[in-house]
């Protein structure tokens, strides 16, 4: 068994006396796609900067292919990085930016010009290599940086949000095609963001981190269907929340006391008692309408609410309930199946969604996390 | 309406043309005309070429002329080699309230007329100056030593004097360019010497021509640095200009050295432009 490509052991910075990053360990076999989610702030750019060399860690391990780098400059590591605006050079065409590395190697000229013609081709772009930087467009430029980096055939390529910059669409078709490359590379990428939908969609595991930590580490649906702390369940995907007080436990299923009149099952994650502050988290597609409370017969969970507003977005459409009871305000996914495609604001709906479906966490100190949670 | 823009667009464009007429073009012109006439009698002129005759068979004017245009030009290429670390240092390095001293610590100079600031040089390196007399006490030297009236005194003023006019362009420049770049050159494998060869210099490019132009305008047009620092041997070509109009009061010949010094500069600034690749509107906009 060969080492992984990449394995941070115990890692930490700090910055004055401010901790960025606070004891992170995680191993990333090779030729995988590995994310870091998290909002912004969290640390998950000074990990990312540690590894391309150019902050060097206060305490902890860095191994690439099994040897440390710690005592490594950025230009002897074998480790290549995507810049958040890219970072190509303007004042060089795409072949000299990407013949730039291979010109350090001191390769012969034609050697250069052949690789760079290898990689253009791979990338889909053949014979772009005269052009200037700046006739490029959005879509061509990511790959054009991708590219510049591939061509010295690095051992893990970093990636720090490249897809910001890019409008929504062009985003989404550049998710799927990073995928495709780096499935046709082979390479091991690591990728940092704070958008869930590129991490979700890309990644084979998903590293989620808050406040220097990391908060679970896990594939995409493990984060999505099993999120381990209050933070993944807020941070990954949308979801309904509740705090309040946990009055009973009981087989798994916690009976929660909301702060807003509710009582609320939900399967227990983590450790909570009787008395202790929790919060509980549903998805909003998991939140079942139905006309009359039969409807709703294997719900644990049930209330009755009025619809708002309709957000309409074709597959994804939501509606806002409000609550009749207690006034609070809920999403529920409007169901694919037009049963309630007539649902209009003003109507009285019944909602319900079953205690395993919802999950009860120990309350969290901060509201750090729903910021990021759209 | 039409006639109220009218009215503002020449109100506004008047001071412009004032100026470029009365201060610029005028006087040149008179300038031109005075360059192009010779005293034949008293008070009797004729339009001829012995002004520029004279300078072209004194050799004195000629060799002035050539060692002013070096030089200026190594003047301004001592300000640049200067000038470039201290610049990135100050774009680049320094942050926040650092910065902004530094850059401020680079005009203070200039809160003291010219004169002063010569006098301040002619302290330190006179004979009996504080340099001359910290070398005899730290046993250096037996005697005192005289560091004025010669090129290399004359050089420290010039490139001192104008020091900030090629920091400032350049701080502009390199501020312009994006941390991220200079990180990419390092991540793919460039060197400290490459990245400078390949990055940062060649995106510097519009303003080192810039700053280049205008300290070599400047040095090439300083008068006080050079008569004062400069020894017997180091005549500066303005010198020449100068005792012409005022002390031989032979004003046509004053009138075709200025003419002169002003095709000097324009031809080196043009073939400046011309090994750069650049533009004067771009080098000039982005200073």
């Amino acid at each position: 068994m060969s080492a992984p490509d990449l394995e941070c052991s115990a890692l930490m910075k700090q910055f004055d006396g401010v901790t960025a990053v606070d004891d992170v360990s995680f191993t990333v076999p090779r030729g995988s796609f590995f994310s870091i989610l998290g909002p912004s702030g969290c640390g998950k750019t000074t990990i990312m900067r540690m590894i391309a060399g150019f902050l060097e860690p206060t305490s902890g391990d860095i191994r690439i292919r099994g040897g440390s780098v710690i005592d490594v400059p950025p230009n002897k590591r074998n480790v290549n990085m995507v810049f958040q605006h890219l970072a190509l050079f303007p004042m060089m065409n795409v072949a000299d930016n990407i013949g730039y590395g291979l010109r350090r190697k001191r390769l012969p000229r034609a050697e250069i010009a052949h690789r760079v013609d290898a990689v253009l081709e791979r990338i889909g772009l053949p014979g772009i290599g005269p052009r200037q930087v700046a006739e490029l467009s959005g879509g061509q430029k990511q790959r054009v940086a991708i590219a510049r980096c591939m061509v010295l055939e690095p051992d893990v390529l970093l990636l720090d949000e490249p897809l910001g910059a890019l409008d929504l669409k062009l985003r989404e078709r550049m998710k799927i095609e990073l995928k495709a490359l780096q499935a046709d590379f082979g390479t091991t990428f690591v990728y940092i963001t704070h958008d869930q939908s590129e991490a979700l969609v890309m990644s084979d595991r998903i590293a989620v981190m808050n406040a220097g930590r990391f908060e679970q580490l896990g594939n995409a649906r493990d984060l999505y269907y099993r999120p381990e702390t209050a933070f993944v369940a807020g941070f990954v995907g949308d979801s309904n929340r509740w705090r309040g007080r946990v009055a009973r436990v009981s087989g798994g299923i916690a009976e929660m006391q909301a702060d807003d009149g509710l009582t609320l099952r939900a399967a227990l994650r983590g450790v909570s008692a009787a008395g202790d502050r929790a919060e509980i988290f549903v998805r909003p597609e998991l939140v079942l309408p139905g006309h009359d409370p039969a409807d709703l017969a294997g719900c644990d969970n049930r209330l009755s609410g009025e619809v708002t507003d309709i957000l309409f977005n074709g597959a994804a459409s939501r509606a806002l309930l409000r609550c009749v009871e207690t006034g609070t305000v809920l999403e529920m996914a409007l169901p694919q199946s037009g049963r309630f495609a007539g649902l209009g604001r003003g109507d009285r709906v019944q909602v319900g969604w079953a205690a395993d479906q919802a999950a009860c966490f120990p309350e969290r100190g901060t509201d750090a996390g729903l910021a990021g949670a759209g | 309406m039409r006639a109220g823009t009218r009215l503002g667009f020449v109100l506004l464009i008047a001071p412009l043309l004032l100026w470029l007429v009365l201060l610029i073009v005028i006087p040149h012109v008179d300038l031109a005309l005075l360059s192009l006439r010779e005293r034949v009698g008293v008070g009797e002129y004729a339009v001829s070429m012995a002004n520029y005759r004279t300078f072209l068979d004194e050799p004195l004017y000629l060799w002035t002329f050539l060692r002013t245009a070096v030089m200026a030009v190594l003047a301004t290429a001592i300000t640049l080699v200067i000038g470039f670390p201290v610049s990135f240092y100050i774009a680049k390095i320094a942050r926040g309230r650092v910065q902004s001293a530094l850059f401020l610590l680079c005009l203070v100079p200039f809160w003291v007329s010219e004169l002063v600031r010569t006098f301040g040089w002619m302290i330190l390196l006179r004979e009996t100056g504080l340099i001359s007399g910290l070398l005899q006490w730290l046993g250096l030297t037996d005697g005192p030593v005289e560091m004025l009236y010669n090129d290399a005194a004359m050089m420290v003023g010039l490139v001192y004097t104008s020091m900030l006019f090629m920091v400032v362009p350049l701080v502009t420049t390199l501020e312009s360019l994006d941390d991220g770049i200079i990180e990419a050159g390092y991540d793919l494998g460039g060197s400290g010497p490459s990245v400078l060869r390949e990055i940062i210099i060649p995106h510097a490019v519009p303003g080192i021509v810039a700053g280049s132009i205008v300290v070599f305008m400047l040095s090439l047009g300083n008068y006080l640095t050079p008569t004062m620092l400069g020894g017997k041997d180091s005549l500066w070509f303005t010198e020449l200009i100068y005792s012409q109009f005022i002390v031989r009061f032979n004003w046509e010949l004053g009138a075709a050295f200025g003419f002169l010094l002003l095709v000097l500069s324009s031809v080196i600034v043009w073939a400046m432009l011309r090994l750069t690749g650049q533009t004067l509107e771009k080098t000039m906009g982005s200073a």
